[in-house]
């Protein structure tokens, strides 16, 4: 039972990074772009968060405040690239798949490169401290396993419902999912296709890169080359299975991180396959996953992956 | 609109796009306090300087070409085969599954033997994507992916458990590394750590020429991957030749696999793949997805990878940096490639041009 809670308390704060990656990766597809990017702005996100608490305490202790910092110009950065990416997907309409890729080993090599530069090795940072929340983190089980970790996991589920009134009820989100849907019948009603796609951009990146910097400042508490481990293809995984709606990407994100919670509680569960097994399970259930959800693609924006030119008749 | 200027115009554009690319990794170096032209000489010129480098530079070219063909084919069908990490890992674990098996045959037997098991190991890790794309629809970007960390997994479980050098048990190191292979399995080496592989690379880059332009075949692949609906409508089973380059491409990762670990390194070891698998696809989209583009292509992006090894050392810049410089070259090319491809662009550009010489007059 201890190890079952210890597990399920883990699942929670694991699934920060995925859960918010995936709500931005399903705010540029619900405008009809194909981001596979996420993964590198996800490190650079996981590196800059993690860089400015590093600059500031020298590895040391450092005020609550440039942790904050940090998560905030992660952001920042992160809506950078989804600019750029935009530049290059929606006013050069490159073909998304490949220009994701390409942004993808852009990320990782920026991170990875500017990393050896300015930290060199392997560094920790305090990080963000737990703080649980009076009174409720005292109900039994319960309150360890939804109610006592960083108040970043707190935030991040409360976006959820935020996303969905964002997506639903908010002008801005009809615009969002009109761009997508039909992109022609959204121009003739006088909606700016290229703008609202960038702002879905932008908004995709500031999400990937707050999540690189959960990452790097609340959970591991350093940066390594590993770090994002596929989270942000994961993350992308994610939106298809939970069909581009933020409930369902959440449950979808709590599921993923239980599997990826197992490989650190295998010695407690009392299981002697080798840890590579366990390691790899996540990336298994993604590929059944999306084998099975592939089918249903109904609910898929009509227009993902494809480019708007409003001067060419179709 | 007459043909000079569109030459011009396609001539300028290309020279935009070069630039672009050179400011921003200058940019790039910049931040980092690097000798911008010192670290271009570094990593273009330097290693073509003595011929120690140039056989490095060499050795690494041939598993991108051949992964790189690879890619092409995949792509002229219509699929994106990002997974060749994983199937170069495949590739080399079925290799050296064969060799520690069977080590007292004889070489003509043996190494033929265990490179074909390369080509069917990777070709087994490419035709899972290809049919989960060709009857399932599933995205082969994300799948390819999947698989490459599957692969990753297993490829280190392999080493650290089944295939463990026994010397590393006695000596307790534990590296993670399969024991040295007997010699009848090893490739030829011509001169340094070169070796034969690389005329397997050429033949292979002709017979790719020949099967995806002079036959029926290729025609049908390419077919189904400019026009997949109309593909259908003419007859031909895009299923089939979805799934069909998927595991072509796939056997030539296995392949390049097979060759590095006979080649180069003569035992199974950890990174071995190297990333070749994410350079080789923006090797072919550079070489143009064709032969005769990607073996030249191929030689320059082994500049680049072995180049940024020297960088380090040479003007304190990391290696990390080819990486960066790779992804803003794929960004770069199929921005580069829309650009060139719209006429209504070329025709504002040169109405502009034209206007303007008429107010001057």
């Amino acid at each position: 039972m201890d190890i079952l809670i210890n597990i399920l308390a883990m699942t929670v704060p694991f699934s920060v990074a995925l859960l918010l990656a995936s709500l931005g990766e399903m705010f540029n597809q619900r405008a009809g772009v194909f981001n596979l990017g996420c993964e590198g702005v996800m490190a650079i996100g996981a590196f800059i968060g993690m860089l400015i608490p590093f600059m500031i305490g020298g590895g040391g202790q450092v005020p609550l405040y440039w942790n904050v910092v940090g998560l905030v110009v992660a952001s920042l950065v992160g809506a950078i690239f989804g600019l750029f990416f935009g530049v290059v997907c929606v006013s050069f309409r490159a073909p998304q798949g490949i220009a994701g890729i390409g942004l993808q080993m852009f990320g990782v090599g920026i991170a990875g490169t500017l990393f050896r530069h300015f930290v060199g090795g392997t560094q920790s940072i305090p990080g963000l401290p737990s703080a649980p929340i009076p009174f409720l983190s005292k109900i039994p089980v319960l309150g360890e396993i939804l109610f006592s970790h960083n108040i970043m996991v707190y935030l991040s589920f409360l976006f959820v419902p935020v996303a969905y009134y964002i997506l639903f009820k908010t002008s801005w989100g009809l615009k969002v999912r009109a761009v997508g849907t039909h992109p022609r019948a959204a121009d003739s009603m006088g909606i700016n296709v290229n703008r609202t796609r960038y702002e879905a951009l932008m908004v995709g990146g500031a999400l990937a890169g707050l999540a690189g910097a959960y990452l790097s400042i609340c959970q591991a508490k350093m940066f390594s080359d590993e770090l994002i481990a596929g989270r942000g293809f994961i993350a992308v995984a994610l939106v298809y299975f939970g069909h581009w709606n933020p409930v369902q990407i959440m449950l979808g994100a709590l599921l993923f991180s239980l599997t990826q919670t197992i490989q650190y509680n295998v010695q407690g569960l009392g299981l002697s396959l080798p840890y590579e097994f366990f390691v790899m399970l996540p990336y298994v259930v993604v590929v059944i996953v999306l084998s099975f959800t592939s089918r249903n693609q109904r609910t898929a924006p009509t227009a993902l992956g494809k480019s708007f030119n409003r001067e060419i008749r179709t | 609109m007459n043909n000079n200027f569109k030459l011009l115009y396609k001539l300028s554009i290309i020279i935009i796009a070069i630039l672009a690319t050179l400011i921003i990794s200058s940019a790039i170096l910049l931040v980092l306090g690097a000798n911008v032209p010192k670290t271009f000489y570094t990593i273009c010129i330097m290693p073509l300087t003595k011929m120690g480098h140039l056989t490095e530079v060499l050795i690494r070219a041939i598993p991108l070409c051949v992964i790189a063909l690879g890619v092409s084919i995949a792509y002229r069908s219509g699929i994106i085969n990002i997974g060749a990490e994983g199937q170069m890992a495949i590739g080399v674990l079925s290799f050296t599954a064969i060799a520690l098996s069977f080590p007292e045959l004889p070489k003509p037997i043996l190494l033929p033997f265990a490179l074909l098991m390369s080509v069917l190991g990777g070709a087994l890790w490419g035709f899972i994507p290809g049919i989960l794309k060709a009857k399932l629809n599933v995205s082969e970007l994300l799948s390819t992916v999947m698989l490459n960390y599957i692969a990753a997994q297993f490829y280190s479980f392999c080493l650290r458990i089944v295939m463990l050098d026994p010397a590393e048990k006695v000596n307790g190191s534990g590296t993670p590394q399969s024991m040295r292979l007997t010699s009848n399995i090893e490739l030829t080496r011509l001169a340094g750590r070169l070796h034969t592989g690389i005329f397997i690379a050429l033949v292979l880059a002709v017979l790719v020429y020949l099967l995806m332009w002079k036959t029926t075949y290729g025609f049908k692949m390419r077919a189904s991957g400019a026009q997949s609906r109309a593909a259908r409508y003419g007859g031909i089973n895009v299923t089939w030749y979805v799934i069909f380059s998927m595991i072509l491409s796939g056997a030539f990762a296995g392949l390049a696999g097979g060759m590095e670990i006979a080649g180069v390194h003569r035992r199974a070891i950890e990174g071995v793949t190297n990333n070749y698998g994410f350079s080789a696809v923006v090797v072919a989209l550079f070489g143009g997805l064709h032969p005769a583009g990607i073996v030249p292509a191929s030689f320059f992006f082994a500049l680049l990878i072995y180049g940024a090894t020297l960088a380090p050392r040479a003007v304190n810049v990391p290696a990390n940096i080819v990486q960066v410089m790779q992804g803003l070259i794929i960004i770069v090319i199929v921005t580069t490639q829309m650009v060139l491809s719209n006429a209504y662009l070329e025709d504002k550009v040169y109405r502009m041009i034209v206007k303007n010489k008429k107010e001057v007059k």
